[in-house]
């Protein structure tokens, strides 16, 4: 491919000396410059989340001591168990939801397709701050206590679109022939999808059910108005450190929250990339 | 049972999307109704909804201000907000092209393994923190941060540049959170490139920039046009920038919104206010999505 390539440009080379089709002057350092601006500010927070000194951004002295403080920290303990809690739950349930769904638009075309496939990306297209108004609105108006309880709901709903794409991406890959070969050899509907259809799609459920994971996590700003007293998540405990002031100490819970985040997104990357050609 | 199922392939199908459906259909699109139902309510003063007091108090608001003699006087103050909104988003997606764009074009023109690798480098901050990835933008941009660390240091100002809790803030954090937004659709279509376009083009005297005017940016345009929308609509919506990277005098609707209900304790209006943002965002991908079905149409 390479090969053929330079040969097609091999004209174009031809005319001017050292001209080359591919290239663009400047462009690598201008995209350095843009994967710089993309990192450095995380790195930075994590570099200043080892610093000893205590206000100023000026570096004195390694030390592992606020990490040490955060963890022994109940307030934040007991926001990471919520945002735990509630993240697993979420993610278990719009899983499942969305692996059914997938199943079911990946069948034959129907009237209404379009409408189904609208409503359930229709999180991914209203406003955060939109949705967390209508769902504290919708919850008071049910009489709803707002708790852990409310705060799955909502992020179940606001999951889904996350779960369902890379499942159906999934599917859509799947060769049709797989399951016709399957009721050749006998296989019940049932069967073919235990030992076919089901085995195939793990890895598009699995990488759906990260993002999922991550984004429940990650959620603030729906999170901020459907939970109560005790519901509090990591993220919002967060934002109320933030607005109390600058500490070592938000730098280090806050490098935690990365760490987790880049874990989870490597894993369900490499999940979904990992493509065994089926 | 499962027999039954066999046979009537509508009813499986049923099953099927019916859950999924149906959570989205009760608990988001119930509660838009919901919202715009509360915006026609009269309030009450100690939060919440004074239900079945019909008024459209909340729209005349949006505009007006009433006076102790129910006179209505324009009141602009709500409309600046929004028009700032707009112009900031507008902005941020200007700037998002200007940087998304060549970033683009670069890692169409890599080889693997690295494209991939650059891929996942533009992916992986689209998933980690919002509030964290902004928070760090306050580390850079404070008084006794980064920046005005390093000019001090240097000798270029005396006193620290107000640089935190400016439109300028709020653009850079806005323009680093949804810069993913803008880079993947762009590549999406850039990638498909037959770059035997782009040697013809050289072969016929074209120099760079008429062969990138002329072969590369009408072939990538449905990417920019997917990529704009991408970082424009969220940007209209933003929370959690301008509550940590702007001031008062920086507001956009999204902390408008949430001030009613915090603060000012005004659901009717704040649910108005949201109505508008959800409309705004809605008319701006319909608009998307009839272009690109124009576009599919005449191609």
């Amino acid at each position: 491919m390479a090969e053929a390539t330079a040969a097609r440009a091999a004209p174009a080379r031809r005319r001017r000396k050292g001209f080359q089709t591919r290239r663009f002057p400047g462009l690598a350092t201008f995209s350095a410059i843009f994967f710089g601006y993309l990192y450095l500010p995380i790195v930075i927070l994590v570099a200043l989340s080892f610093n000893a000194n205590r206000t100023a951004t000026i570096w004195t002295g390694f030390t592992t001591g606020w990490y040490g403080r955060a963890l022994a920290n109940g307030d934040m303990l007991q926001a990471a168990g919520n945002s735990l809690t509630i993240a697993v739950s979420a993610m278990v349930l719009s899983t499942v939801l969305a692996t059914l769904g997938a199943l079911g638009m990946s069948r034959r075309r129907f009237r209404g397709r379009t409408g189904v496939t609208a409503l359930l990306s229709l999180p991914l297209i209203v406003p955060e701050i939109v949705t967390a108004v209508a769902t504290l609105l919708f919850f008071v108006a049910l009489g709803l206590q707002l708790g852990l309880a409310t705060v799955i709901l909502a992020h179940t709903v606001f999951c889904i679109p996350f779960a369902y794409l890379p499942i159906r991406a999934r599917l859509e890959d799947m060769d049709p022939a797989l399951r016709e070969a399957a009721a050749d050899l006998y296989a019940n509907e049932w069967k073919s999808f235990l030992r076919v259809i089901l085995p195939l799609l793990l890895p598009g459920i699995l990488s759906g059910a990260m993002l999922a994971f991550i984004i429940s996590l990650d959620d603030f700003v729906i999170t901020f108005f459907t939970a109560g007293a005790g519901s509090t998540t990591l993220p919002v405990y967060i934002f109320s450190l933030i607005r109390m002031g600058v500490t070592p100490e938000v730098n280090a819970i806050s490098a935690l929250m990365l760490l987790i985040s880049i874990t989870f997104v490597s894993l369900s990357f490499v999940l979904a990339s990992g493509k065994h050609r089926i | 049972m499962l027999a039954t199922l066999r046979r009537h392939p509508a009813l499986q199908r049923l099953l099927l999307i019916g859950p999924s459906a149906a959570v989205i259909g009760f608990f988001m699109v119930v509660p838009l109704g919901l919202m715009v139902a509360v915006s026609l309510m009269g309030r009450n003063i100690y939060g919440g909804v004074h239900w079945g007091d019909f008024t459209t108090e909340a729209y005349v608001k949006f505009l007006f201000e009433r006076n102790l003699d129910d006179t209505l006087a324009f009141n602009p103050v709500y409309l600046q907000i929004f028009l700032r909104s707009f112009w900031l988003s507008l902005s941020t997606t200007v700037v998002a092209l200007l940087f998304g764009f060549p970033v683009a074009l670069y890692m169409t023109l890599q080889r693997e393994p690295y494209r991939t690798v650059l891929i996942f480098l533009v992916t992986v901050p689209f998933w980690t923190n919002l509030l964290v990835r902004n928070y760090a933008w306050v580390l850079l941009l404070r008084d006794t941060g980064l920046i005005n660390g390093a000019l001090l240091g240097l000798g270029v100002i005396d006193h620290p540049l107000p640089l935190l809790y400016t439109p300028f803030a709020v653009a850079i954090g806005l323009a680093y959170s949804f810069m993913p937004f803008m880079v993947l659709p762009i590549y999406a279509s850039l990638e498909k490139i037959d770059f035997r376009l782009v040697e013809a083009a050289y072969d016929l005297y074209a120099g760079r920039l008429t062969m990138l005017r002329r072969v590369v940016l009408p072939l990538a345009r449905p990417g920019i046009v997917a990529g704009s929308t991408l970082v424009f609509v969220p940007c209209l919506g933003a929370y959690v920038t301008p509550a940590l990277l702007g001031g008062s005098k920086t507001m956009m609707i999204g902390n408008l919104v949430a001030g009613r209900f915090s603060e000012a304790r005004d659901w009717p209006f704040g649910a108005a206010l949201a109505f508008f943002l959800l409309a705004m965002v809605l008319l701006a991908m319909l608009l998307q999505a009839l272009r690109s079905r124009r576009q599919a149409e005449a191609g």
